[in-house]
This record gives structure tokens, sequence and C-alpha cells, in this order.
């Protein structure tokens, strides 16, 4: 007992020391205090630099990510080509580059739409309850069920022309782009649903919304002004947490061959060939699956230490 | 409880049912078709011939009436015929349906073997150096990407030590138990390893939560033993949200068989699928979604029960 009291007196003694400052600031200090999650932060924001830098160091190389250069095959790291060449000669470090521009925008898009698609699913579930919170619900649950990877390879699978889409986008090279942020998107939106839903029912019953609603404002207001603000924590750590697990969807359904389709690199499809390539050069199948691993931890940190810095009373254990 | 079981399975019928009418429509939006294929295989096939094909196979009539005869059809076990294997494509699946069981079993218990002593550890001691451990261990877990984590197994394993296979099934030859069991062990690793770190936090979070219960106070202050309380008290309560996640889990578990039986080369039902797709073998790929589909469900629904069980405050009618 005493240490429980002590416990909750430490934490209220904490928290009355730091309540100066604005939300955000009483958040980034918090934030701060999570040193794996700056790591993190810091590591993202150098990689996006990175990433997005690809098109300056090929020209300042003089290299070209695409170009193909059989004299070169599984060249050894040189002052030319700093992690070595890949199975038909192009420059590894460029294309990592440029796979991670891809690998990252299809994590950034997908969280974005599929956070979207939660929080208005969520929202309305959790707004107006009833059949069609149950609906909603029930929708949510099967989409988690599933056995999704199976179902998202033949979705892309299917052959864009038979659903309307003329031929010359469906097999332009931005089309599986496209395709990989939908699809993703369309069985991502899932966490970010069940938080929102949750956080509105708590909410709707406070007093403030009773009094927009005695105030005559609309359902679309009440949801929009008063509630969303109200449960943006739970959305930004979910679709964080999103971010990184998109990325490592994207690589497998890029690895199995369905996703970005070559000679556009993804850290995914750099992979596909590493099945043959481990014998004759392992580091060709390492590096890629190194950054994808590197990132997509770098974002589950971030998320973890979004969530505490949200939320700071949760996630407290007082041991046994 | 017997009409609970009852309401349950009829559920899951019917969401197997919508799911079966999804999975044909999405089967017809695949590229090219039976006949497609036939006019690949034979260019001199003539409109007149193509459309007669399309008459006899039935490929001209709606989607609703195609599906209610292959509904029909599959209904009294007839699943028709597999293009890449050219066998019946129930004689395919069967076998490969056990292989994955076998799979998803072992590695289903090597997790919880993994998951549950490690949670515990780390709830018990939180923010202690073997927490922390446990802790990061279970990130790098749920953020390695599961095939590039079967890939390093095999390098290691396979190609730099040479103690296990790379791949294949040690079936066919007259080999003793341990030479087959010697080709489980690298995917049922794989696997594991790549779903264990979400238990493991799983574990924790809800044992911590569990902790904090006054009736763990209770308990310790009645004079029971730290042992019998955690195992008695914390760990029975902690297990029920465990096991829910576990059955959500079942989905992705399917899905993680798929990247370890491809990379492993493992005939179970996650490979076929992936084969069948990209062999364009629609009756194949159909039934095997199916089935894929059909075994998650029964997983939710042992799921349940278990909860039932675990959980004697719940009253089902």
């Amino acid at each position: 007992m005493t240490e429980v009291r002590s416990y909750d007196l430490a934490a209220g003694a904490t928290f009355a020391t730091e309540e100066s400052g604005s939300p955000a600031r009483l958040l980034w200090r918090r934030f701060r205090k999570h040193r794996l999650a700056m790591g993190s932060l810091i590591l993202l924001i150098v990689m996006a630099l990175a990433v997005f830098a690809a098109p300056l160091v090929e020209a300042w190389s003089g290299l070209d990510a695409n170009r193909v250069d059989l004299m070169a095959r599984f060249a050894a790291p040189s002052l030319e080509h700093p992690l070595g060449a890949d199975e038909l000669g192009r420059d590894l470090l460029l294309r990592l580059l440029y796979g991670g521009r891809v690998s990252l925008t299809v994590g950034l898009a997908a969280a974005l739409i599929a956070a979207v698609i939660g929080t208005i699913i969520g929202l309305a579930a959790g707004y107006f309850g009833g059949t069609l919170d149950a609906l909603l619900m029930r929708l949510t649950d099967g989409v988690i069920a599933l056995p999704l990877l199976p179902l998202l390879i033949v979705l892309a699978a299917i052959d864009l022309t038979q659903l309307g889409i003329p031929a010359e986008i469906a097999q332009s090279q931005e089309a599986s782009l496209y395709r990989i942020v939908v699809l993703v998107a369309l069985v991502g939106w899932t966490p970010v649903a069940r938080l929102v839903r949750g956080a509105t029912l708590s909410m709707k019953e406070r007093e403030f919304i009773r009094a927009a609603q005695a105030l005559g404002a609309s359902n679309l207001r009440i949801m929009a002004v008063h509630i969303l603000p109200n449960v943006a924590s739970p959305i930004i750590v979910a679709t964080t947490l999103a971010v990184g697990n998109i990325i490592l969807l994207e690589s497998v359904l890029s690895f199995l061959g369905l996703g970005i389709q070559p000679p556009v690199p993804s850290w995914g499809n750099m992979l596909t060939n590493a099945q043959e390539l481990m014998y004759s050069a392992p580091m060709l199948a390492v590096w890629p699956g190194l950054l994808i691993f590197v990132t997509v931890m770098a974002f589950n940190f971030l998320g973890d230490g979004l969530q505490d810095a949200l939320d700071p009373r949760a996630g407290q254990g007082q041991g046994y | 409880m017997l009409s609970f079981i009852i309401r349950r399975l009829l559920q899951s019928l019917a969401v197997l049912f919508i799911m079966s009418f999804l999975i044909y429509a999405l089967m017809g939006l695949m590229p090219g078709d039976p006949i497609d294929l036939m006019i690949q295989a034979d260019p001199d096939l003539t409109p007149e011939d193509q459309a007669r094909l399309r008459a006899l196979y039935g490929l001209d009539q709606p989607l609703t009436t195609r599906y209610w005869n292959w509904l029909t059809a599959a209904l009294q076990g007839d699943f028709g015929f597999s293009r890449l294997f050219a066998q019946p494509v129930g004689e395919i699946l069967w076998p490969r349906m056990w292989n994955t069981v076998l799979l998803l079993g072992l590695s289903l218990i090597l997790s919880l073997m993994i998951a549950l002593p490690a949670g515990i550890i780390a709830a018990t001691r939180p923010q202690s150096t073997l927490d922390n451990v446990i802790n990061l261990s279970a990130f790098a877990g749920i953020s390695i990407p599961p095939f590039w984590l079967a890939i390093l197994l095999i390098i290691l394993f396979s190609v730099t030590l040479g103690w296990l296979p790379a791949g294949g099934m040690g079936m066919g030859e007259d080999t003793g138990l341990w030479e087959q069991a010697r080709f489980l062990i690298l995917p049922v690793l794989a696997l594991t390893l790549s779903r264990v770190g979400g238990t493991i936090r799983f574990v924790r979070a809800s044992m911590m939560e569990a902790l904090r219960q006054d009736y763990i106070r209770t308990a310790r202050a009645k004079g029971l033993s730290r042992r019998r309380v955690l195992v008695a008290h914390a760990l029975r309560n902690a297990l029920i949200p465990v096991v829910t996640i576990l059955a959500l889990d079942m989905g992705m578990l399917v899905s993680g068989a798929l990247i370890t039986e491809t990379i492993f080369g493992w005939l179970g039902m996650g490979k076929t699928i992936y084969d069948a797709i990209m062999g364009n073998d629609y009756n194949l790929a159909l039934m095997g979604l199916m089935f894929a589909t059909a075994l998650t469900l029964l997983a939710n629904l042992l799921a349940d029960l278990t909860y039932a069980w675990l959980d004697p405050r719940i009253k089902y009618g």
C-alpha cells in the first residue's frame, strides 16, 4: 500500500514541477527524456534528408542508379561504389537511397490515408453508437482477423484494366506505387479506428459536448471541432506505429514481386533476388533488410516515446 | 454455453460465406482467364472456338451464376482441377493444410514458451536491466522484416555453419524422424521470432495491469506465496486479453506462414496460394484462400472458447 502511495505521490510531484509552459512545450520536455525515441527521431530526420538528397548524390558521383554495368557485377566496396555493386553492376548505395525514398514515401502516404479512414470510421462508430457502431466494429474485427497477406497478394495481382482503369495508367511505372499505397491503407486503418472509437466513447458524455449539442451544433461540427482535437493523441501514436508496419508490409509485397516493380528500387524489391544471392554476395541481402529493420524500429520507438509523452501515467508498472 | 458455441459457429460460417463471394469476385479480376491461357497454348483457336469454349466452361454467364455453380459444386466436395499440378484441388490442398497446421502449431507453442516467461519476468521488474533487454528484443522482433530474418537464419545456419537444411521438406527419402524434423527447425524459428515480439509486449502490459489490481495485494496480505499469487492470481487474469490478441493474431500468423513457407520451400497452404496466384491457377488459389480463411476463423472460434474457459465471469446465453 505504502509503495503504491509513494509512487502516486512521486508521479504527482513530477507532474507539478512540469506544469509550466504550453502543452506543446510540456510534451516536448517529456518526449526528450525518452532517449530511444529522441535518437530515433534524429535518425529518421537524417535518413529522410539522405534519401531525398539521392538525386544530388547521383549527380555529384556521376553514377546512375539504373545504369547496368556488367563489368562491375558484384564489385567489392570501393571509392567509386562505397557499398559495392549489385548483380547488374548498379551502385548499391545509390539504389538504397532511391529505394528509401520509395519505402518512406509509401509508408508515410499510406499511414496518413489509413489514419484518415480510421479516424472517420472510429469517430462515426463512437459518436453515433448503436447499430452503426456494431456494424463498423464487426467490419474492423473482420478485417483484423482475416489472413491479410494472401488477400493482399490477390489484390496486388488483379488486372486494373478490368476495373475500367485505362491501360496506360494501369501499366505505368507510378501505378505500382499508387496501388501499393491504396492497398496497404485499405487494411491498415483498423488500429486507428479502434483507438479513436474508444476515445470518442469516453469523450461524448463530457459536459462540453452536451453543451455544444444543447447550443444546436451539428453532429459533424461536434465531431470535427470538439471531439477530434481531444482524440488526437491516440491518432498520432497509432499513425506513427502504422508507418513502421506499413513499411514492413510494403517490403514483404515488393519482396514477393507484387509491390513496387523494378527497375524502380524499393528496399523490399532489392531483396527479391536475395535468396539466390546469399551464397555469392551475402552483403547484398544484408543492407536493404538492415535499413528496413532500423527504420521500422525507429518508427516503433518514436511511437512508444510519443505514447509515453502524451500519456505519462499509462504503461507504468510498480513491479512485484 | 452450447448456444454460444452454435451462435459463434453460425457467425463464422456467415463470414466465410461473404468472404467466399468476395474472393470469387476478386479471382475474376485477375489478369487473363482460362480461355486466354488456352489461346496462349494454341494460337490457332478461332474466335468461334473461343466463344464455344467460353460457353462450354460457363464463362459467358454473369458473376452470380458462376459463383452459385462453383459454390454448389464446392459444397459437394468438387473443388475443381488445378492447372499447375494437373490434380484435383482437394488432393493438393489437404496434405498441405496439415503441413501448415504443423508449422503454425509448433510456432504457436514455441512463442508461448518464450513470451509467457519473458513477459512475466519483465512485468515483475519494470525498468530493470532485464526488463529493458526483453523490451528491446521484443521491439527488434516486431520491427524485423520477416522474410529478411528468414534469409539471415539461412545465411547463418545453412550457408555459414552448415548445420541445417536451407529449405525443403525432407520427405520422399527413407529418412528418420530426426532428419525430417531438421527441415522444420528453421521455418518454425523464423515464423516464431517474427511474431513473438508482439506477444511478449502484450503479455508484459497485461501482466502489469493485473499486478496493479487490489486482489493481488489481498492475496499477498493473506499470506499466499509469491509464486502462487503470480501464477494463480495475476497470470490467470493476465492471460484473458492475451488469448484474445493471439486469436486476432491468427490472421497475421497465416500471413507469416505464407512468407516462411515461400522462402523455405515448405509445402503448405501459404506457398500453395502464392504459387497458384503467380501461376494463374484459379481453382487452386480460390480454394487455398478459402481454406486459409476457414483456418483463421476456426482459430478465432477456438480462442473464444478458451476465453470463456479462462474467465468464468463471462456468461453466455
